[in-house]
């Protein structure tokens, strides 16, 4: 079932964006896909649940309207936001769930390093609006359409982003050893 | 010891002087006031981490923080003791501060646990105070991660030994 869900979601979310942004691993024999790596899928079941990666460029309220609103997929509820600082690049991984059918879908959305920026879905599900603020304090990504982008965790005035890779944590600087 | 003023209890009638050696005893105001303030400490409930749950633990029925006239104030304008029970942050120390102004003198301040005493396992990260002595003056630290109902009792215990040591006119932990 799952993979008749993602087969949907990668269909819809392609006609969306109007260009084949989500693809599977070619099914060609698994020794020769093995050796050049260089084409990552884009869409794939990960623990048995949806998983689509898409680039920021291509994450829009468009999309993410069609998520919420599209009669087979309805992911009304979206239960978690979750930011990740791989050293290339960063992540923002939204964790969405039909409350009626019971199905879950995770979107990764990458985004570079430097000028990290991915739309905001606070507009779409509301429950973005804290924890996109929580991205924004300790990631620094930025998340334009947010109404009220500003640090929710830590001291208005902080400085930088703690939780990004290259942050050097100086408590005698701050004060506090 | 001669003391002026008080032969004339030898005029009383013995029966009645046994009674008056039994129940009349002398000591010094400050004494009485640190006995007064050691059978009622009332602590600030300041619960920040998981050492508040140990500092509940201790407030229940099983240990009974209520028998030694400890009582749990919700204001600090009731306490006579903040339990610091918890991780400080950068964030928290400041609103830590103002509720120590607050509190009316005499105050004294509990440290619990690792986190309140010197950060413990938050020692490098990057907003946890590494000790909350920075921001208040500790008199007593309970050393545990976290320090179980007993040792809190036995460090309730030692800041009423440090306070009637004071009232004594001792010197007790500053060099």
């Amino acid at each position: 079932m799952s993979q008749e869900l993602l087969n949907t979601i990668v269909e819809k979310v392609n006609k969306t964006v109007g260009k084949e942004v989500l693809f599977f691993k070619p099914a060609e024999d698994e020794e020769q896909t093995e050796e050049k790596e260089e084409v990552e899928e884009t869409a794939k079941l990960n623990f048995g649940k949806p998983m689509i990666i898409l680039d920021s460029g291509d994450w829009n309220l468009t999309l993410a309207k069609m998520l919420r609103d599209d009669s087979d997929l309805g992911f009304d509820f979206l239960s978690c936001v979750t930011g990740v600082d791989y050293d290339e690049h960063m992540e923002v991984i939204y964790n969405l769930y039909n409350s009626e059918k019971i199905y879950y879908l995770y979107v990764k959305v990458k985004t570079p390093r430097e000028k990290a920026s991915v739309v905001s879905v606070e507009s779409v599900w509301k429950s973005a609006d804290y924890m996109e603020r929580e991205i924004y304090d300790l990631l620094g990504i930025d998340f334009p359409g947010h109404w009220n982008l500003k640090r929710i965790l830590l001291q208005d005035e902080w400085e930088g982003h703690p939780l990004r890779k290259d942050y050097v944590t100086d408590k005698k600087a701050l004060g506090l050893d | 010891m001669e003391l002026k003023g008080f032969r004339d209890t030898e005029q009383y009638d013995p029966r009645v002087l046994e009674d008056v050696k039994r129940s009349v005893f002398f000591t010094k105001v400050e004494q009485l006031k640190a006995w007064s303030r050691t059978t009622s400490l009332w602590p600030l409930s300041f619960g920040l981490a998981c050492c508040a749950i140990e500092m509940m633990g201790t407030g229940a029925a099983r240990y009974d923080f209520d028998r030694f006239g400890v009582i749990f104030r919700a204001s600090p304008r009731h306490s006579d003791v903040m339990i610091v029970a918890g991780t400080v942050t950068s964030k928290m120390a400041p609103v830590l501060r103002t509720l120590y102004d607050q509190m009316p003198e005499p105050r004294y301040v509990i440290s619990m646990g690792s986190c309140a005493t010197c950060g413990g396992p938050y020692k490098e990260a990057y907003s946890v105070v590494n000790g909350v002595d920075k921001v208040v003056p500790v008199d007593v630290y309970v050393p545990g991660c976290p320090p179980t109902p007993p040792a809190l009792l036995d460090g309730v215990e030692l800041l009423r030994e440090k306070i009637r040591r004071e009232a004594k006119g001792e010197k007790v932990g500053q060099e």
